[in-house]
């Protein structure tokens, strides 16, 4: 099952790559990762999707507790919980590719950031699902370049991760 | 407040630390701190020959005492030879701080000479790494990794200090913290006391239970308060190959080490157990041999440090994770004011049972197959000459499996021995870091051919300190474990297993000024190696002669069960 697991973390110089280095040498796979500093200068927050078994993540939380850099592990799929990921797309627009790219922008609340003669560049935020529809709409033949951030993620609710 | 350069202070904060030695090899980065180093007499530092030595030595001093060793070395080559010793304490939990040297920080990324990334190269086989980026902050730190290494799981903390940091005309107010907060490290102090109560509940219901205790009862100080709740339980003790002298090795209640080369008494227990208590010991693979088919019927308490271990190869019924020490002392509590005590009559019959086993098997092994002295004998002569009461440093091999299995550890912290990365070369420097911080005892590495020429150099070292520790060589002529795989999977295709054209060890020991005694047989033994130990103050080489078609049994059978195990070369359970 896919997971989103979110780590709070001293901004520390090497701090990243513990956290990368420990998913390749435990085999635990990494779909994506975001990573900045938060409101706190002195912590970054880590969020980042696997796909595991519950053993699978069991392990990977607690390995990644074990690490001294970080303040604290949450898996946020355990419950309810919001997650964003932005995407930038940029398409050939042409012809009737023009009209026929802004509607399906619309109907996927997207907006056009950049225009020239030939291309659009669409940009796309929602959880991950979403921005795999549009793409899927569109056809890979449109497509010049695709860059997602990653998914980012919170608790809904009061539920935070803090100190 | 005193001022001090970045050098004075890193060896002012070992000072202040509690460090009496530290083991090292010098080199550009590090001038600065042997210079620091020079000009003082409470911190002493031991010259090794080569850096992995430096490490093994911090590592067994760790083993011995549960204090951090530390190792002093400097960057690009020693730093990556430092590596292997990293790693072997990375995997057995072992406390140590290793201070590398660094180029100096305006040169890190340019390929400097002697520039390796350390915290990169060490990332994965260490606990924690710190590189000093302020001069200010090296008392903070040596605090921080001490304090890292040996709390919660131990495990070797790297500190890389960049030459610039350590410069001797920059001076900066020096205080060592007396106690260190660190908001994102917090280990356990207690288990979960409902936890606890649950799992002896369990216990005291068991019919056919066993204690299976690790590396984490001799590392967290918990032998004494073991050996009193299995008393109480009168349940059967099995010691993994990092646990040995965890409980007393000639207790009725001891029933060997288990796993792959485990008796054939501790492994049908774990077979047939339908309670399985787990105390500072990880389900790793060569003892819990195929997963699957692992302990069918038990259901299992798992006491450990680290919830990490817990549930990470074999499901637990009951974690609880908490230092081993507290966690026994409370069950020792709840037996004594239970109302519940042990089934009698199961355990009873259980221990027929084990008894039968032991009977069955129980450390036998032939003689009559050969007209060479039999290692077995060799370790039990060992067992005999030292009283069973010796540090037995060992090296990774057929010898290393023979000397867990013979030799009767009665104490914790006493067999020293490279389990869980299987280090070959760890033997020699581990018995000189005991020997030196214990003159007084016996200090006794045991080894084959193979093994001892990973860090033959070391005899150097040896006569410079006078530290005379005494070297069991099981001379097989060939890399026996090997051999024994090849032997046994590979149709006795002996590839690269032979050590062909092997120096003369006696004359080799007597080179560096120490004594070699050759032993060809068994009717020599006890005389030769009673001598060895007489000679007090000289380390002594001792190359015994023994049968190179000898096999360690009981071995389990590949991805089996508990029970499944080769006997000898014909039996099979
Ligand atoms: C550094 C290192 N290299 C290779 C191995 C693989 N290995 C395990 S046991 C062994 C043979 C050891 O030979 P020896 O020291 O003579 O001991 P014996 O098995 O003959 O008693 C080898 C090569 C290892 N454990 N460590
Ligand atoms: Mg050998």
């Amino acid at each position: 099952m896919r997971h989103i697991i979110s780590v709070l973390m001293e901004n520390e110089p090497g701090a990243l790559s513990r956290v990368v280095g420990l998913f390749s040498q435990r085999n635990f796979n990494i779909e994506s990762l975001t990573v900045a500093p938060t409101e706190d200068s002195t912590l970054s927050r880590l969020t980042v999707t696997t796909i595991g078994s519950d053993r699978v993540i069991e392990q990977i939380t607690k390995q990644l507790n074990k690490l001294i850099d970080v303040v604290k592990v949450v898996d946020l799929t355990e419950g309810d919980h919001i997650e964003r990921e932005l995407m930038m797309i940029k398409l050939k627009a042409t012809g009737q590719m023009r009209a026929e790219i802004k509607r399906t922008a619309d109907i996927f609340r997207g907006q056009i950031i950049d225009v020239t003669p030939n291309t659009y560049t669409v940009q796309l935020t929602g959880a991950s699902d979403k921005l795999d529809a549009f793409i899927q709409t569109l056809g890979t033949t449109n497509i010049m370049e695709v860059v997602r951030t990653g998914v980012s993620g919170l608790s809904r609710g009061e539920k935070v991760l803090s100190l | 407040m005193e001022q001090l350069s970045g050098a004075q202070m890193v060896i002012r904060a070992l000072r202040d630390e509690g460090v009496k030695h530290i083991y090292g090899y010098p080199g550009g980065a590090l001038l600065h701190i042997y210079d620091a180093l020079f000009q003082q007499e409470e911190v002493q530092h031991v010259l090794v020959r080569h850096e992995q030595a430096a490490t093994h030595m911090a590592d067994a001093y760790a083993r011995a005492t549960g204090k951090a060793g530390v190792a002093l070395v400097t960057s690009g080559p020693g730093a990556t030879n430092a590596i292997t010793g990293i790693a072997t304490a990375y995997m057995d939990s072992i406390p140590m701080v290793v201070i590398t040297g660094q180029v100096m920080s305006f040169l890190i990324g340019e390929d400097a000479f002697q520039e390796t990334d350390m915290i990169g190269v060490s990332r994965p086989v260490v606990k924690h790494s710190f590189s000093v980026q302020n001069p200010e902050d090296i008392p903070s730190i040596i605090k921080k990794a001490f304090h890292i290494a040996e709390s919660g799981r131990p495990g070797p903390v790297v500190v890389d200090i960049p030459k610039d940091m350590t410069n001797p005309t920059d001076r900066f107010n020096y205080e060592y913290p007396k106690s260190i907060k660190l908001r994102s490290y917090n280990p356990v102090s207690r288990g979960h006391s409902g936890q606890i109560k649950k799992a002896i509940d369990m216990v005291l219901d068991a019919r056919r239970p066993v204690i299976y205790a690790g590396g984490g009862v001799i590392m967290g100080d918990a032998s004494t308060e073991l050996t009193e709740l299995a008393k109480l339980l009168n349940a059967p003790v099995t010691n993994t190959l990092m646990g040995l002298g965890g409980y007393p090795g000639t207790d009725r209640q001891f029933i060997g080490m288990l796993g792959m080369h485990g008796s054939y008494e501790a492994n049908m227990a774990m077979h047939h157990a339908d309670l399985i208590l787990a105390v500072g010991a990880r389900f790793d693979d060569r003892v819990t041999n195929g997963v699957d088919k692992f302990c069918p019927t038990a259901k299992i308490i798992h006491v450990d440090i680290d919830p990490a271990s817990i549930s990470k190869t074999i499901q637990a019924d009951v974690p609880i994770v908490g230092p081993a020490k507290h966690v026994l002392q409370e069950m020792v509590g709840l037996v004594k004011e239970s109302k519940k005590q042990p089934v009698k009559e199961a355990i009873d019959s259980w221990w027929q049972q084990i008894e039968e086993w032991r009977a069955r098997h129980g450390g036998r092994y032939r003689t009559d197959d050969s007209d060479k002295m039999k290692p077995q004998q060799v370790i039990e002569m060992l067992s005999k000459v030292t009283k069973g009461d010796a540090y037995v440093c060992s090296d990774v091999g057929q010898h290393q499996m023979f000397a867990a299995q013979y030799y009767k550890f009665n104490k914790p912290n006493r067999w020293i021995n490279s389990g869980g990365l299987g280090t070959m070369g760890f033997g020699l420097p581990a018995a000189m870091g005991v020997k030196m911080n214990f003159p007084d005892e016996e200090v006794v590495c045991v080894t084959g051919e193979g093994s001892i020429q990973m860090n033959i150099q070391e005899l150097s070292t040896i006569s410079q300190y006078n530290i005379p520790v005494k070297v069991i060589c099981l001379n097989n002529q060939s890399l026996g474990m090997v051999r024994q795989w090849q032997d046994m999977n590979y149709e006795s295709r002996h590839s690269q297993s032979y050590m062909e054209s092997l120096p003369d060890f006696v004359k080799l020991a007597e080179a560096y000024g120490h004594v070699g005694m050759k032993v060809e047989k068994y009717e020599d033994l006890e005389a030769a190696m009673t001598e060895a130990f007489s000679l007090k103050d000289r380390m002594v080489f001792m190359d015994i002669s023994v049968d190179p078609f000898e096999h360690v049994y009981p071995m389990q059978v590949p991805r089996g069960s508990m029970r499944d195990m080769w006997l000898s070369k014909t039996e099979r359970t």
